[in-house]
Protein backbone atom coordinates (compact mmCIF):
# COMPACT_ATOMS: atom_id res chain seq x y z
CA UNK A 1 0.00 0.00 0.00
CA UNK A 2 0.93 3.54 -0.67
CA UNK A 3 1.00 5.71 2.00
CA UNK A 4 -0.89 9.09 1.92
CA UNK A 5 1.24 12.25 2.49
CA UNK A 6 1.11 15.61 1.41
CA UNK A 7 4.32 14.07 -0.72
CA UNK A 8 2.18 12.17 -2.34
CA UNK A 9 -0.61 14.16 -2.96
CA UNK A 10 2.28 16.90 -5.39
CA UNK A 11 3.68 13.62 -6.72
CA UNK A 12 0.47 12.69 -8.10
CA UNK A 13 -0.80 16.26 -8.77
CA UNK A 14 2.26 16.09 -11.22
CA UNK A 15 1.40 13.42 -12.55
CA UNK A 16 -2.07 13.54 -12.98
CA UNK A 17 -3.02 11.27 -10.30
CA UNK A 18 -2.29 7.99 -11.97
CA UNK A 19 -0.38 6.73 -9.80
CA UNK A 20 -3.08 6.06 -7.00
CA UNK A 21 -3.75 2.32 -6.00
CA UNK A 22 -7.33 1.24 -5.20
CA UNK A 23 -7.85 1.51 -1.88
CA UNK A 24 -8.45 -2.31 -0.86
CA UNK A 25 -8.61 -5.16 -2.99
CA UNK A 26 -11.75 -7.28 -3.65
CA UNK A 27 -10.81 -10.66 -3.68
CA UNK A 28 -13.05 -14.03 -4.58
CA UNK A 29 -13.86 -15.65 -0.96
CA UNK A 30 -11.11 -18.55 -0.11
CA UNK A 31 -12.83 -22.01 0.99
CA UNK A 32 -11.74 -21.35 4.54
CA UNK A 33 -10.71 -18.28 7.09
CA UNK A 34 -9.43 -18.45 10.62
CA UNK A 35 -12.07 -15.69 11.06
CA UNK A 36 -14.79 -14.44 9.34
CA UNK A 37 -16.40 -11.18 10.36
CA UNK A 38 -20.33 -11.02 9.17
CA UNK A 39 -21.03 -6.94 8.62
CA UNK A 40 -18.42 -4.62 6.94
CA UNK A 41 -19.89 -1.60 8.92
CA UNK A 42 -17.16 0.44 10.94
CA UNK A 43 -17.60 -2.03 13.94
CA UNK A 44 -16.95 -5.42 12.16
CA UNK A 45 -13.70 -3.72 9.69
CA UNK A 46 -12.44 -2.65 12.48
CA UNK A 47 -12.46 -5.98 13.95
CA UNK A 48 -11.17 -7.14 11.71
CA UNK A 49 -8.06 -4.41 11.31
CA UNK A 50 -7.02 -5.38 14.96
CA UNK A 51 -7.21 -8.88 14.27
CA UNK A 52 -4.36 -8.26 11.93
CA UNK A 53 -2.82 -5.69 13.66
CA UNK A 54 -2.80 -6.53 17.41
CA UNK A 55 -2.89 -10.02 17.27
CA UNK A 56 -1.45 -11.31 14.13
CA UNK A 57 -4.46 -12.91 12.42
CA UNK A 58 -4.89 -11.96 8.73
CA UNK A 59 -6.55 -15.06 7.53
CA UNK A 60 -10.13 -13.56 7.65
CA UNK A 61 -12.77 -12.84 5.14
CA UNK A 62 -15.03 -9.68 6.38
CA UNK A 63 -18.31 -10.76 4.69
CA UNK A 64 -20.92 -8.05 3.46
CA UNK A 65 -23.90 -8.44 1.69
CA UNK A 66 -24.09 -4.66 0.53
CA UNK A 67 -21.44 -2.15 -0.08
CA UNK A 68 -19.17 -1.57 2.74
CA UNK A 69 -20.25 1.69 5.24
CA UNK A 70 -23.60 1.16 4.03
CA UNK A 71 -25.33 0.21 7.09
CA UNK A 72 -25.75 2.52 9.79
CA UNK A 73 -21.92 3.68 9.25
CA UNK A 74 -22.54 5.51 6.91
CA UNK A 75 -26.13 6.42 8.17
CA UNK A 76 -25.13 8.51 11.60
CA UNK A 77 -24.83 11.45 12.78
CA UNK A 78 -21.36 10.53 13.84
CA UNK A 79 -21.51 12.10 17.10
CA UNK A 80 -18.47 11.02 19.33
CA UNK A 81 -18.40 11.74 23.23
CA UNK A 82 -17.87 9.62 26.07
CA UNK A 83 -19.54 10.76 29.26
CA UNK A 84 -22.11 8.27 29.98
CA UNK A 85 -22.64 7.40 33.90
CA UNK A 86 -21.34 3.91 34.64
CA UNK A 87 -17.76 3.06 34.97
CA UNK A 88 -18.17 0.09 32.34
CA UNK A 89 -19.38 2.78 30.01
CA UNK A 90 -16.78 5.24 30.83
CA UNK A 91 -14.37 2.41 29.89
CA UNK A 92 -15.79 1.11 26.96
CA UNK A 93 -15.94 4.81 25.45
CA UNK A 94 -13.37 6.68 26.74
CA UNK A 95 -10.83 3.63 25.53
CA UNK A 96 -12.70 4.76 21.56
CA UNK A 97 -11.78 8.22 22.42
CA UNK A 98 -8.65 7.79 22.81
CA UNK A 99 -8.26 5.86 20.12
CA UNK A 100 -10.42 8.35 17.93
CA UNK A 101 -7.46 10.94 18.79
CA UNK A 102 -4.33 8.83 17.04
CA UNK A 103 -6.79 7.07 14.26
CA UNK A 104 -6.10 8.98 11.41
CA UNK A 105 -2.21 8.92 11.63
CA UNK A 106 -2.93 4.84 12.94
CA UNK A 107 -4.85 4.39 9.29
CA UNK A 108 -2.97 6.39 7.42
CA UNK A 109 -6.17 7.96 6.27
CA UNK A 110 -8.18 11.58 7.58
CA UNK A 111 -10.86 10.63 9.22
CA UNK A 112 -11.39 14.35 9.99
CA UNK A 113 -12.18 13.42 14.22
CA UNK A 114 -12.96 17.01 15.09
CA UNK A 115 -13.36 17.48 19.16
CA UNK A 116 -15.18 20.34 18.60
CA UNK A 117 -17.31 19.63 21.75
CA UNK A 118 -20.61 18.31 22.31
CA UNK A 119 -23.03 20.39 24.36
CA UNK A 120 -26.22 18.52 25.93
CA UNK A 121 -28.90 20.86 26.93
CA UNK A 122 -30.75 20.77 29.81
CA UNK A 123 -34.58 21.93 29.31
CA UNK A 124 -36.05 20.75 33.03
CA UNK A 125 -34.92 20.44 36.95
CA UNK A 126 -34.71 16.88 35.99
CA UNK A 127 -32.43 17.42 33.15
CA UNK A 128 -30.19 19.38 35.27
CA UNK A 129 -30.33 16.94 38.34
CA UNK A 130 -29.16 13.92 35.63
CA UNK A 131 -26.36 16.16 33.95
CA UNK A 132 -24.83 16.61 37.50
CA UNK A 133 -24.75 13.43 38.10
CA UNK A 134 -23.35 12.66 35.26
CA UNK A 135 -20.40 15.24 35.87
CA UNK A 136 -19.86 14.04 38.89
CA UNK A 137 -19.66 10.29 37.92
CA UNK A 138 -17.59 11.18 34.77
CA UNK A 139 -14.96 13.09 36.72
CA UNK A 140 -14.39 10.34 39.10
CA UNK A 141 -14.05 8.20 35.95
CA UNK A 142 -11.55 10.56 34.65
CA UNK A 143 -13.74 11.53 32.09
CA UNK A 144 -14.50 15.49 30.87
CA UNK A 145 -17.42 16.90 31.44
CA UNK A 146 -18.44 20.54 33.28
CA UNK A 147 -21.15 22.19 34.18
CA UNK A 148 -22.19 25.44 32.16
CA UNK A 149 -24.70 27.89 32.68
CA UNK A 150 -27.12 28.98 29.92
CA UNK A 151 -25.20 31.93 29.04
CA UNK A 152 -22.12 30.25 29.25
CA UNK A 153 -23.61 27.99 27.01
CA UNK A 154 -24.55 30.69 24.73
CA UNK A 155 -21.13 32.08 24.55
CA UNK A 156 -19.82 28.52 23.62
CA UNK A 157 -22.58 28.11 21.03
CA UNK A 158 -23.80 31.32 19.56
CA UNK A 159 -26.95 30.59 17.53
CA UNK A 160 -28.71 29.09 20.23
CA UNK A 161 -31.32 30.61 21.46
CA UNK A 162 -31.78 30.71 25.45
CA UNK A 163 -34.35 33.14 26.22
CA UNK A 164 -36.51 32.05 29.38
CA UNK A 165 -39.86 31.97 27.11
CA UNK A 166 -39.06 29.73 25.04
CA UNK A 167 -40.78 26.71 24.16
CA UNK A 168 -37.68 24.60 25.65
CA UNK A 169 -35.74 27.24 27.84
CA UNK A 170 -32.45 26.09 28.11
CA UNK A 171 -31.37 25.91 32.02
CA UNK A 172 -27.77 24.85 31.69
CA UNK A 173 -25.74 22.49 29.81
CA UNK A 174 -23.28 19.69 30.29
CA UNK A 175 -20.37 20.48 27.56
CA UNK A 176 -17.91 17.46 26.86
CA UNK A 177 -14.57 19.48 25.00
CA UNK A 178 -13.24 16.37 24.05
CA UNK A 179 -16.29 15.17 21.90
CA UNK A 180 -17.03 15.99 18.61
CA UNK A 181 -17.67 14.15 15.04
CA UNK A 182 -15.41 12.63 12.98
CA UNK A 183 -15.97 11.35 8.84
CA UNK A 184 -18.35 8.32 8.85
CA UNK A 185 -17.09 7.10 5.86
CA UNK A 186 -13.89 7.81 6.10
CA UNK A 187 -13.68 5.60 8.92
CA UNK A 188 -15.28 2.63 7.59
CA UNK A 189 -12.75 3.43 3.68
CA UNK A 190 -10.07 3.86 6.50
CA UNK A 191 -10.35 0.48 8.63
CA UNK A 192 -10.86 -1.14 5.07
CA UNK A 193 -7.60 0.12 3.69
CA UNK A 194 -5.81 -0.79 6.05
CA UNK A 195 -7.07 -4.12 6.71
CA UNK A 196 -7.12 -5.34 3.01
CA UNK A 197 -3.19 -4.30 3.47
CA UNK A 198 -2.62 -6.25 5.95
CA UNK A 199 -3.91 -9.29 4.35
CA UNK A 200 -7.87 -9.09 5.29
CA UNK A 201 -10.17 -10.35 2.46
CA UNK A 202 -13.29 -7.43 2.26
CA UNK A 203 -16.03 -9.52 0.10
CA UNK A 204 -19.04 -7.46 -0.65
CA UNK A 205 -22.08 -8.23 -1.80
CA UNK A 206 -21.69 -11.02 -0.23
CA UNK A 207 -24.87 -12.17 2.29
CA UNK A 208 -24.66 -14.75 5.12
CA UNK A 209 -28.02 -16.65 5.03
CA UNK A 210 -27.15 -19.65 7.08
CA UNK A 211 -24.87 -20.64 10.04
CA UNK A 212 -23.24 -24.09 10.01
CA UNK A 213 -22.51 -26.14 12.97
CA UNK A 214 -20.81 -29.40 13.29
CA UNK A 215 -21.81 -32.04 15.62
CA UNK A 216 -20.62 -30.76 18.76
CA UNK A 217 -22.61 -27.82 17.97
CA UNK A 218 -19.39 -25.67 17.02
CA UNK A 219 -19.58 -23.03 14.36
CA UNK A 220 -17.42 -24.82 11.11
CA UNK A 221 -18.37 -21.81 8.66
CA UNK A 222 -21.76 -19.86 7.09
CA UNK A 223 -23.34 -20.21 4.23
CA UNK A 224 -23.59 -17.57 1.91
CA UNK A 225 -25.32 -15.74 -1.67
CA UNK A 226 -21.28 -16.95 -3.13
CA UNK A 227 -21.37 -20.04 -1.70
CA UNK A 228 -20.07 -22.32 1.89
CA UNK A 229 -17.50 -20.48 3.49
CA UNK A 230 -15.99 -22.09 6.37
CA UNK A 231 -14.55 -20.82 9.73
CA UNK A 232 -13.73 -22.03 13.58
CA UNK A 233 -14.48 -18.44 14.07
CA UNK A 234 -17.39 -16.61 13.18
CA UNK A 235 -17.85 -13.05 14.32
CA UNK A 236 -21.46 -10.95 14.11
CA UNK A 237 -20.87 -7.59 13.89
CA UNK A 238 -24.72 -6.93 11.84
CA UNK A 239 -26.08 -4.19 13.75
CA UNK A 240 -29.98 -4.10 13.23
CA UNK A 241 -30.10 -7.27 11.45
CA UNK A 242 -28.34 -9.24 14.62
CA UNK A 243 -31.43 -10.94 15.61
CA UNK A 244 -32.04 -12.64 12.34
CA UNK A 245 -28.27 -13.95 11.83
CA UNK A 246 -28.07 -15.32 15.69
CA UNK A 247 -31.18 -17.13 14.31
CA UNK A 248 -29.69 -19.26 11.70
CA UNK A 249 -27.39 -20.11 14.68
CA UNK A 250 -30.41 -20.90 16.68
CA UNK A 251 -29.67 -17.89 19.63
CA UNK A 252 -32.14 -15.83 20.42
CA UNK A 253 -31.31 -12.62 21.75
CA UNK A 254 -32.30 -9.47 24.14
CA UNK A 255 -32.59 -6.96 21.34
CA UNK A 256 -35.23 -5.16 18.94
CA UNK A 257 -34.68 -3.47 16.06
CA UNK A 258 -36.10 0.23 15.16
CA UNK A 259 -36.36 2.57 12.63
CA UNK A 260 -34.13 5.37 13.55
CA UNK A 261 -33.21 9.01 10.96
CA UNK A 262 -31.80 11.81 10.10
CA UNK A 263 -31.65 14.13 7.90
CA UNK A 264 -29.27 17.03 6.34
CA UNK A 265 -30.11 20.86 4.90
CA UNK A 266 -28.45 22.54 1.88
CA UNK A 267 -24.78 23.29 2.88
CA UNK A 268 -23.78 27.09 4.07
CA UNK A 269 -21.24 29.05 5.50
CA UNK A 270 -19.32 27.71 8.87
CA UNK A 271 -22.23 28.82 11.38
CA UNK A 272 -22.59 26.23 13.86
CA UNK A 273 -19.20 25.49 16.00
CA UNK A 274 -19.97 22.51 17.69
CA UNK A 275 -22.31 19.37 18.12
CA UNK A 276 -25.67 20.00 20.48
CA UNK A 277 -27.98 17.47 21.83
CA UNK A 278 -31.18 17.55 23.39
CA UNK A 279 -32.39 14.40 24.60
CA UNK A 280 -35.68 15.77 25.98
CA UNK A 281 -36.80 17.27 23.03
CA UNK A 282 -35.18 14.69 20.63
CA UNK A 283 -32.60 16.43 18.45
CA UNK A 284 -29.06 16.52 17.63
CA UNK A 285 -27.43 19.24 15.66
CA UNK A 286 -23.99 19.79 13.70
CA UNK A 287 -22.72 21.32 11.05
CA UNK A 288 -20.61 19.09 8.48
CA UNK A 289 -17.61 20.27 6.75
CA UNK A 290 -19.53 20.69 3.70
CA UNK A 291 -21.37 22.92 5.40
CA UNK A 292 -25.18 20.70 5.80
CA UNK A 293 -26.45 20.95 9.24
CA UNK A 294 -27.13 17.39 10.46
CA UNK A 295 -29.74 16.35 12.32
CA UNK A 296 -30.62 13.18 13.81
CA UNK A 297 -34.36 12.61 14.98
CA UNK A 298 -35.57 10.04 17.72
CA UNK A 299 -36.57 6.23 16.75
CA UNK A 300 -39.86 5.35 15.97
CA UNK A 301 -41.77 3.60 18.40
CA UNK A 302 -42.71 0.20 16.45
CA UNK A 303 -39.86 -2.59 15.56
CA UNK A 304 -39.23 -2.59 11.70
CA UNK A 305 -36.40 -3.60 9.36
CA UNK A 306 -37.80 -1.06 6.59
CA UNK A 307 -34.88 1.82 6.82
CA UNK A 308 -37.77 4.08 6.88
CA UNK A 309 -38.95 5.96 9.49
CA UNK A 310 -42.07 8.40 9.63
CA UNK A 311 -42.52 11.71 8.52
CA UNK A 312 -43.77 12.76 11.99
CA UNK A 313 -40.70 11.82 13.74
CA UNK A 314 -38.90 14.18 11.64
CA UNK A 315 -41.02 17.16 11.91
CA UNK A 316 -40.57 17.21 15.56
CA UNK A 317 -37.39 16.87 15.74
CA UNK A 318 -37.30 20.13 13.39
CA UNK A 319 -39.61 22.23 15.51
CA UNK A 320 -37.21 21.58 18.65
CA UNK A 321 -34.41 22.60 15.99
CA UNK A 322 -36.04 25.78 14.89
CA UNK A 323 -37.29 26.74 18.40
CA UNK A 324 -33.70 26.16 20.03
CA UNK A 325 -31.74 28.01 16.78
CA UNK A 326 -34.46 30.46 15.24
CA UNK A 327 -31.56 31.58 12.45
CA UNK A 328 -32.07 27.93 10.90
CA UNK A 329 -35.80 28.24 10.69
CA UNK A 330 -35.91 29.38 6.64
CA UNK A 331 -33.20 26.66 6.12
CA UNK A 332 -34.43 24.17 3.43
CA UNK A 333 -33.52 20.12 4.05
CA UNK A 334 -31.92 18.07 1.62
CA UNK A 335 -32.50 14.41 2.33
CA UNK A 336 -33.23 12.64 5.09
CA UNK A 337 -32.51 8.29 5.23
CA UNK A 338 -33.20 5.78 8.15
CA UNK A 339 -30.73 2.81 9.66
CA UNK A 340 -32.30 0.02 11.66
CA UNK A 341 -30.92 0.10 14.90
CA UNK A 342 -30.48 -2.96 17.43
CA UNK A 343 -30.89 -1.72 21.03
CA UNK A 344 -30.96 -3.94 24.08
CA UNK A 345 -33.24 -3.61 27.10
CA UNK A 346 -30.32 -1.73 28.99
CA UNK A 347 -29.42 0.68 26.24
CA UNK A 348 -25.85 -1.21 26.49
CA UNK A 349 -24.18 -2.99 23.30
CA UNK A 350 -22.90 -6.80 23.98
CA UNK A 351 -19.42 -7.58 22.58
CA UNK A 352 -19.05 -11.13 23.82
CA UNK A 353 -18.88 -15.01 23.48
CA UNK A 354 -22.32 -16.45 22.51
CA UNK A 355 -23.82 -19.84 24.01
CA UNK A 356 -22.72 -21.30 20.54
CA UNK A 357 -18.74 -22.33 20.75
CA UNK A 358 -16.82 -20.37 18.35
CA UNK A 359 -19.71 -17.68 17.73
CA UNK A 360 -19.28 -14.32 18.84
CA UNK A 361 -21.32 -11.08 18.86
CA UNK A 362 -20.95 -7.68 18.77
CA UNK A 363 -24.39 -6.01 18.72
CA UNK A 364 -26.66 -3.97 20.79
CA UNK A 365 -25.16 -0.85 19.72
CA UNK A 366 -28.62 1.14 19.66
CA UNK A 367 -28.89 4.63 18.68
CA UNK A 368 -25.07 5.43 19.80
CA UNK A 369 -22.35 2.93 18.60
CA UNK A 370 -20.66 4.85 15.90
CA UNK A 371 -18.52 7.04 18.74
CA UNK A 372 -17.08 3.34 19.72
CA UNK A 373 -16.32 2.26 16.41
CA UNK A 374 -12.56 1.89 17.45
CA UNK A 375 -12.94 0.75 20.90
CA UNK A 376 -15.33 -1.81 19.87
CA UNK A 377 -13.36 -3.04 17.25
CA UNK A 378 -10.20 -3.26 19.10
CA UNK A 379 -11.74 -5.55 22.19
CA UNK A 380 -13.93 -7.97 20.12
CA UNK A 381 -10.55 -7.88 18.07
CA UNK A 382 -8.69 -9.35 21.34
CA UNK A 383 -12.23 -11.46 22.73
CA UNK A 384 -12.35 -13.58 19.46
CA UNK A 385 -8.58 -13.93 19.22
CA UNK A 386 -8.45 -14.97 22.75
CA UNK A 387 -11.99 -16.47 23.05
CA UNK A 388 -11.52 -14.21 26.30
CA UNK A 389 -13.06 -10.79 26.58
CA UNK A 390 -10.79 -7.70 27.29
CA UNK A 391 -11.12 -6.44 30.47
CA UNK A 392 -12.81 -3.75 29.23
CA UNK A 393 -15.46 -5.71 27.49
CA UNK A 394 -16.03 -7.96 30.52
CA UNK A 395 -19.03 -7.30 31.87
CA UNK A 396 -20.68 -6.12 28.36
CA UNK A 397 -22.01 -9.97 27.92
CA UNK A 398 -25.47 -11.45 27.42
CA UNK A 399 -25.47 -13.59 31.10
CA UNK A 400 -26.22 -9.47 32.39
CA UNK A 401 -29.02 -10.35 31.57
CA UNK A 402 -30.06 -13.64 33.24
CA UNK A 403 -27.85 -12.25 36.52
CA UNK A 404 -29.03 -8.78 36.50
CA UNK A 405 -25.87 -7.19 36.81
CA UNK A 406 -27.08 -4.84 33.84
CA UNK A 407 -25.32 -1.65 32.64
CA UNK A 408 -28.58 0.47 32.57
CA UNK A 409 -27.97 3.80 30.69
CA UNK A 410 -31.09 3.48 29.95
CA UNK A 411 -32.49 4.24 33.31
CA UNK A 412 -29.36 7.25 33.98
CA UNK A 413 -30.33 9.13 30.23
CA UNK A 414 -33.36 7.48 28.61
CA UNK A 415 -32.53 8.08 25.32
CA UNK A 416 -28.54 8.18 24.11
CA UNK A 417 -26.71 8.70 21.10
CA UNK B 1 -47.29 7.62 9.53
CA UNK B 2 -48.97 4.13 9.99
CA UNK B 3 -52.46 3.78 9.43
CA UNK B 4 -53.89 1.32 12.43
CA UNK B 5 -57.34 -0.10 12.56
CA UNK B 6 -58.00 -0.16 16.29
CA UNK B 7 -60.23 -3.46 16.81
CA UNK B 8 -62.42 -1.51 19.33
CA UNK B 9 -63.28 1.28 18.20
CA UNK B 10 -63.88 -0.54 14.37
CA UNK B 11 -61.83 2.33 12.66
CA UNK B 12 -58.47 2.80 11.02
CA UNK B 13 -56.63 6.00 12.75
CA UNK B 14 -53.14 7.34 12.73
CA UNK B 15 -50.36 5.74 14.74
CA UNK B 16 -50.14 9.48 16.62
CA UNK B 17 -52.98 7.75 18.59
CA UNK B 18 -51.52 4.53 19.65
CA UNK B 19 -48.69 3.27 21.60
CA UNK B 20 -46.73 0.71 20.27
CA UNK B 21 -46.21 -1.83 23.10
CA UNK B 22 -43.51 -4.29 22.31
CA UNK B 23 -44.31 -8.25 21.32
CA UNK B 24 -47.55 -10.07 21.46
CA UNK B 25 -48.58 -13.15 23.41
CA UNK B 26 -45.67 -13.62 25.42
CA UNK B 27 -47.24 -14.54 28.84
CA UNK B 28 -45.81 -13.96 32.00
CA UNK B 29 -45.33 -17.15 34.09
CA UNK B 30 -47.62 -18.00 36.61
CA UNK B 31 -44.78 -19.22 39.01
CA UNK B 32 -42.83 -16.84 38.15
CA UNK B 33 -40.79 -17.02 41.85
CA UNK B 34 -39.67 -20.88 40.89
CA UNK B 35 -38.96 -20.18 37.54
CA UNK B 36 -35.10 -20.22 36.42
CA UNK B 37 -32.91 -16.94 36.49
CA UNK B 38 -32.61 -18.12 32.55
CA UNK B 39 -36.31 -18.56 32.18
CA UNK B 40 -37.16 -15.24 33.74
CA UNK B 41 -34.50 -13.49 31.26
CA UNK B 42 -36.02 -15.25 28.22
CA UNK B 43 -39.35 -14.34 29.41
CA UNK B 44 -38.37 -10.40 30.73
CA UNK B 45 -35.66 -9.20 27.67
CA UNK B 46 -35.11 -11.78 25.20
CA UNK B 47 -37.42 -10.71 21.73
CA UNK B 48 -37.99 -12.76 18.83
CA UNK B 49 -37.51 -9.51 17.04
CA UNK B 50 -38.58 -11.24 13.44
CA UNK B 51 -37.52 -9.95 10.39
CA UNK B 52 -41.04 -10.45 8.07
CA UNK B 53 -44.41 -11.29 9.88
CA UNK B 54 -44.25 -9.92 13.66
CA UNK B 55 -47.15 -10.06 16.50
CA UNK B 56 -47.27 -6.87 18.54
CA UNK B 57 -49.22 -5.32 20.95
CA UNK B 58 -50.29 -1.92 20.28
CA UNK B 59 -52.45 0.75 22.71
CA UNK B 60 -55.19 2.73 21.19
CA UNK B 61 -53.90 5.86 24.16
CA UNK B 62 -55.74 8.64 22.91
CA UNK B 63 -58.65 6.63 21.77
CA UNK B 64 -60.27 4.25 23.56
CA UNK B 65 -57.18 3.15 25.70
CA UNK B 66 -57.41 -0.54 24.98
CA UNK B 67 -54.52 -2.63 24.61
CA UNK B 68 -55.09 -4.98 20.96
CA UNK B 69 -53.16 -7.10 19.31
CA UNK B 70 -51.68 -6.50 15.43
CA UNK B 71 -49.91 -8.81 13.17
CA UNK B 72 -47.90 -6.68 10.64
CA UNK B 73 -44.77 -7.24 8.35
CA UNK B 74 -41.91 -5.36 9.86
CA UNK B 75 -40.11 -5.30 6.31
CA UNK B 76 -42.78 -3.16 4.62
CA UNK B 77 -44.20 -2.36 8.14
CA UNK B 78 -47.92 -3.23 5.95
CA UNK B 79 -50.23 -4.52 8.69
CA UNK B 80 -51.93 -7.93 8.00
CA UNK B 81 -54.76 -7.73 10.38
CA UNK B 82 -55.68 -6.48 14.13
CA UNK B 83 -57.52 -8.66 16.61
CA UNK B 84 -58.59 -7.71 20.18
CA UNK B 85 -56.70 -8.91 23.57
CA UNK B 86 -56.91 -12.40 24.51
CA UNK B 87 -57.99 -13.93 21.27
CA UNK B 88 -55.71 -16.26 19.82
CA UNK B 89 -52.94 -16.09 17.30
CA UNK B 90 -54.56 -15.94 13.99
CA UNK B 91 -53.48 -18.07 11.01
CA UNK B 92 -51.61 -15.56 8.76
CA UNK B 93 -50.67 -17.99 6.45
CA UNK B 94 -53.44 -16.93 3.99
CA UNK B 95 -53.42 -12.93 4.96
CA UNK B 96 -49.46 -13.04 4.04
CA UNK B 97 -49.94 -14.93 0.62
CA UNK B 98 -52.38 -12.40 -0.26
CA UNK B 99 -50.09 -9.33 1.11
CA UNK B 100 -47.19 -11.76 -1.04
CA UNK B 101 -45.48 -11.71 2.16
CA UNK B 102 -42.52 -14.13 2.51
CA UNK B 103 -43.02 -15.91 5.98
CA UNK B 104 -40.75 -19.10 5.35
CA UNK B 105 -37.91 -15.76 4.91
CA UNK B 106 -35.95 -14.50 8.43
CA UNK B 107 -38.06 -15.72 11.50
CA UNK B 108 -41.31 -15.76 10.88
CA UNK B 109 -44.31 -17.02 12.77
CA UNK B 110 -43.93 -18.82 16.14
C1 LIG C 1 -29.80 7.93 11.84
C2 LIG C 1 -28.76 7.42 12.79
C3 LIG C 1 -28.02 8.31 13.56
C4 LIG C 1 -27.04 7.87 14.44
N1 LIG C 1 -26.30 8.78 15.11
C5 LIG C 1 -25.26 8.37 15.89
C6 LIG C 1 -24.41 9.33 16.50
O1 LIG C 1 -24.57 10.53 16.34
N2 LIG C 1 -23.38 8.88 17.26
C7 LIG C 1 -23.16 7.55 17.45
O2 LIG C 1 -22.23 7.20 18.17
N3 LIG C 1 -23.94 6.61 16.85
C8 LIG C 1 -24.98 6.98 16.07
N4 LIG C 1 -25.78 6.05 15.46
C9 LIG C 1 -25.54 4.62 15.70
C10 LIG C 1 -24.40 4.09 14.85
O3 LIG C 1 -24.63 4.41 13.50
C11 LIG C 1 -24.28 2.57 14.97
O4 LIG C 1 -24.29 2.16 16.32
C12 LIG C 1 -22.97 2.08 14.37
O5 LIG C 1 -22.68 2.72 13.15
C13 LIG C 1 -23.04 0.59 14.16
O6 LIG C 1 -21.94 0.17 13.39
P1 LIG C 1 -21.85 -1.31 12.90
O7 LIG C 1 -20.59 -1.44 12.15
O8 LIG C 1 -22.07 -2.21 14.06
O9 LIG C 1 -23.17 -1.48 11.99
P2 LIG C 1 -23.44 -1.19 10.45
O10 LIG C 1 -22.66 -0.05 9.94
O11 LIG C 1 -24.91 -1.15 10.27
O12 LIG C 1 -22.85 -2.50 9.77
C14 LIG C 1 -23.50 -3.75 9.79
C15 LIG C 1 -23.34 -4.34 8.42
O13 LIG C 1 -23.82 -5.68 8.43
C16 LIG C 1 -24.32 -5.95 7.17
N5 LIG C 1 -25.17 -7.14 7.21
C17 LIG C 1 -26.38 -7.28 7.81
N6 LIG C 1 -26.86 -8.51 7.60
C18 LIG C 1 -25.94 -9.18 6.86
C19 LIG C 1 -25.87 -10.50 6.32
N7 LIG C 1 -26.86 -11.38 6.50
N8 LIG C 1 -24.77 -10.85 5.62
C20 LIG C 1 -23.77 -9.96 5.41
N9 LIG C 1 -23.79 -8.70 5.90
C21 LIG C 1 -24.86 -8.31 6.62
C22 LIG C 1 -25.08 -4.68 6.82
O14 LIG C 1 -25.30 -4.56 5.42
C23 LIG C 1 -24.16 -3.60 7.36
O15 LIG C 1 -23.29 -3.05 6.40
C24 LIG C 1 -26.79 6.47 14.58
C25 LIG C 1 -27.53 5.56 13.81
C26 LIG C 1 -28.49 6.01 12.90
C27 LIG C 1 -29.26 5.01 12.07
ZN1 LIG D 1 -59.71 2.18 20.01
Amino acid sequence: MRKYSGFALVREAMRAHKGWDRQWASPEPKPEYDVIIIGAGGHGLATAYYLAKEHGITNVAVLEKGWLGGGNTGRNTTIIRSNYLYDESAGLYDHAVKLWENLSQDLNYNVMYSPRGVMMLAHNVHDVQVFKRHIHANRLNGVDNEWLTPEAAKEYCPPLNISSTARYPVMGAALQRRGGTARHDAVAWGYARAASDRGVHIIQNCEVTGVRRGADGAVTGVETSRGFIGAKKVGVVAAGNTSVIMQMADVRMPLESFPLQALVSEPVKPCFPCVVMSNTVHAYISQSDKGELVIGAGTDQYTSYSQTGGLHIIQHTLDAICEMFPMFTRMRMLRSWGGIVDVTPDRSPIIAKTPVSGLYVNCGWGTGGFKATPGSGHVFAHTIANDNPHPINAGYTMERFKTGRLIDEAAAAAVAH
Amino acid sequence: MLLIHCPYCGEERPELEFRHAGEAHIARPENIAEISDEDFAHYFFYRDNPKGVTFERWRHMHGCGRFFNAVRDSVSDKFLTTYKAGEPKPDIADAANENQINTSKGQGAK
